[in-house]
């Protein structure tokens, strides 16, 4: 008796104490937040599949019906004839007017602010808080920056709201995310790399050119193709810089202008006339389609650039 | 004997040193002074139209935004962008937040590589067709038959738009903050026996707060700067007067006053009801900037802490 008493209290004991580690009491808060969590994630997936439902559904019997013609045909005031070509030939444009000034300008800077800059100085961190509150700005502003500097200022040379005044603009509006992005890539290069290149003699450009650039490249990239992708699907600073919502024939590059973004803008207002087979509606949601497969076009580019780009680097 | 010369490199790769760092520093500075230009354009044009108007008491307090009549009355912009902000951030709080929470402390790697790319396609959307989708489908389909507002369009359906376009951002930002939470914290809770509940609600979220709140103040700061959406389904075409702060109301926003400013006005550049722009862009651009100085100081801090 004596002796078995003990272990009677001890097995009670280990009951009690197995009992209190699995508790039996289901976890209602922990499943009740797991689902709502749950839901926000798939409820913004079912806004996203909404909005291309939408744009690609209305879309889908005016493209068919009307093909190529659509990209090729200039804009006009009937739905069933009217074409993307005038905002095609904007956007164009503007695209390869940031690939030309933004894109090397912000690795450029970029390169300085990593490579060359003392981190130290205030000069440097001045800089660097600037970019980040330029990045910050709201498109709108770019616009009116845009329309006083490259429409009024540097006229002469821009003839006044034409493509290549919207162009730079864009290129302005992109520069931080271009600085940002390619600061981040070089940023990855490991030390060793570039102490190779001093250990052998290079100077810091050649470390820069051989080393560094060739090593950040892929990042860089993706930062481009982020920033070219905001610049096409960007609407604000085009009307401000005087982007034409109107009719327009002509493309040029030194008459006023017009951005497939614009002509959505344009087109989702505006009442149907009588007589047509289409709307207008009809019309911005094809312009919606080709604008988006250009623009999730870039973005998918880049994402999967950035994903090969960080396996590399977890693979080292 | 080793001398200084042997070491300087030759005389093409000092000249390249040098043009390469002054073409570069040149390149850094420019960034510089596009933010002083942007200073610069945007005082200048609202001195300037502090100087164009004829002041009387009712210029900037009398009901209602009409440019072409000189009447300018800040409360319609300011409460219009005050309204669609809090209808959007409604909308991007919980669901940014929640994508951010359900990524970072939930999904399993393999759900993670499926769900980020696509908030990150929605964030490459542009917002004309975001405005688009409002037109066609939040505005018709689900805000008038649930609220039955006055008019179709209104700043109910425009804050929804702009929400939805806010959604990434927060959620980015917020992922960031919750990515930050070293490990070791939640390794501690799970060791003394907390559930994933109580380690979520008690430790990380504690733990990540300031960035969450630099997230929710730079997502602020988007909405406000937000344009199209604003211009497209706000329910006015450039002036109005102020119907009062119900969501169902149609508005004015900021920035869909400085759109329509310069879109009305092709033949006649100038004259105050063109040169308000600048005015609103200056408002514009310091209530952002405080804002994401706010936002980018707090996130700084908890890059510090951890």
């Amino acid at each position: 008796m004596a002796l078995t008493t003990p272990s009677d209290a001890g097995a009670t004991a280990r009951e009690v104490i197995a009992a209190s580690l699995h508790r039996r009491d289901r976890d209602v808060r922990g499943i009740v937040l797991a689902t709502l969590l749950l839901a926000a994630t798939a409820a913004t997936l079912v806004i996203l599949v909404t909005l291309l439902t939408q744009v690609i559904g209305e879309s889908a019997p005016y493209l068919a019906d009307r093909g190529t013609e659509f990209l090729t045909t200039p804009i006009g005031s009937n739905p069933d004839q009217i074409g993307i070509w005038s905002g095609l030939y904007g956007s164009i444009g503007i695209g390869v007017i940031v690939i030309i000034v933004a894109i090397p300008m912000g690795i450029a800077a970029a390169i300085y602010l990593e490579e060359y800059a003392d981190q130290g100085r205030r000069v440097t961190q001045l800089i660097l808080v600037n970019i980040r509150n330029l990045a910050g700005v709201p498109a709108v502003i770019y616009g009116v920056l845009g329309f006083i500097i490259f429409v009024k200022w540097l006229d002469p040379i821009t003839s006044g709201d034409t493509v290549i005044a919207a162009g730079l603009t864009m290129s302005v509006l992109v520069l931080p995310i271009v600085v940002i992005t390619s600061m981040e890539a070089i940023r990855a290069v490991p030390q060793g790399l570039r102490d190779g290149g001093y250990g052998v003699g290079a100077s810091r450009w050649e470390v820069v050119r051989d080393h560094v650039l060739p090593y950040a490249a892929p990042g860089i990239l993706t930062g481009t193709v982020l920033s070219l992708a905001r610049a096409l699907g960007e609407a604000a600073p085009l009307i401000i810089v005087g982007a034409i919502t109107g009719f327009l024939p002509e493309t040029t590059l030194t008459e006023k202008f017009t951005a497939v973004p614009i002509l959505i803008y344009r087109w989702s207002g505006q009442p149907q006339p009588p007589g047509s087979e289409f709307s207008f509606t009809a019309a911005a949601a094809g312009a919606g389609v080709v604008l988006l497969v250009l623009v999730l076009f870039f973005n998918a580019s880049a994402i999967y650039l950035r994903n090969r780009f960080e396996k590399v680097r977890v693979g080292q | 004997m080793l001398t200084i010369s042997d070491l300087q490199g030759s005389r093409s790769q000092r000249r390249a040193e040098l043009v390469s760092r002054r073409l570069f520093q040149g390149a850094a500075i420019t960034t510089v002074v596009i933010s002083l230009l942007i200073l610069f354009v945007l005082f200048r044009g609202a001195i300037n139209f502090l100087n164009l108007v004829e002041w009387d008491l009712g210029l900037l307090s009398d009901n209602g935004w009409f440019p072409r009549r000189e009447r300018f009355d800040l409360r319609t912009i300011i409460a219009g962008s005050i309204v669609m902000g809090s209808v959007a951030m409604l909308v991007a709080t919980p669901f940014g937040l929640g994508v951010a929470i359900y990524l970072s402390e939930y999904a399993s790697p393999r759900v993670r590589r499926v769900i980020k790319p696509v908030v990150e396609v929605l964030a490459g959307i542009p917002s004309v067709i975001v405005g688009y989708f409002v037109l066609r489908f939040v505005a018709p389909e689900f805000v008038t038959p649930i609220f039955n507002p006055a008019t179709q369009n209104n700043m109910l359906a425009a804050g929804i738009g702009i929400g939805v376009l806010v959604i990434p951002i927060m959620a980015s930002v917020s992922e960031d903050a919750l990515a930050a939470v070293p490990n070791s914290l939640r390794e501690a809770s799970y060791g003394i026996g907390a559930r994933k509940f109580d380690t979520v609600v008690s430790v990380v979220l504690p733990a990540a707060v300031s960035g969450l709140v630099a997230a929710f103040i730079i997502a602020i700061s988007r909405a406000i700067g937000e344009t199209m959406v604003a211009t497209m389904a706000g329910g006015f075409d450039g002036a109005g007067l102020f119907e009062g702060w119900a969501p169902t109301n149609r508005g004015l926003t900021m920035t869909a006053a400085m759109t329509n400013a310069v879109g009305g006005t092709d033949q006649d550049v100038g004259g105050p009801s063109f040169e308000v722009l600048y005015f609103v862009g200056g408002l514009l651009f310091a209530l952002t900037l405080t804002l994401n100085v706010i936002g980018n100081r707090v996130v700084n801090r908890v890059r510090e802490k951890y």
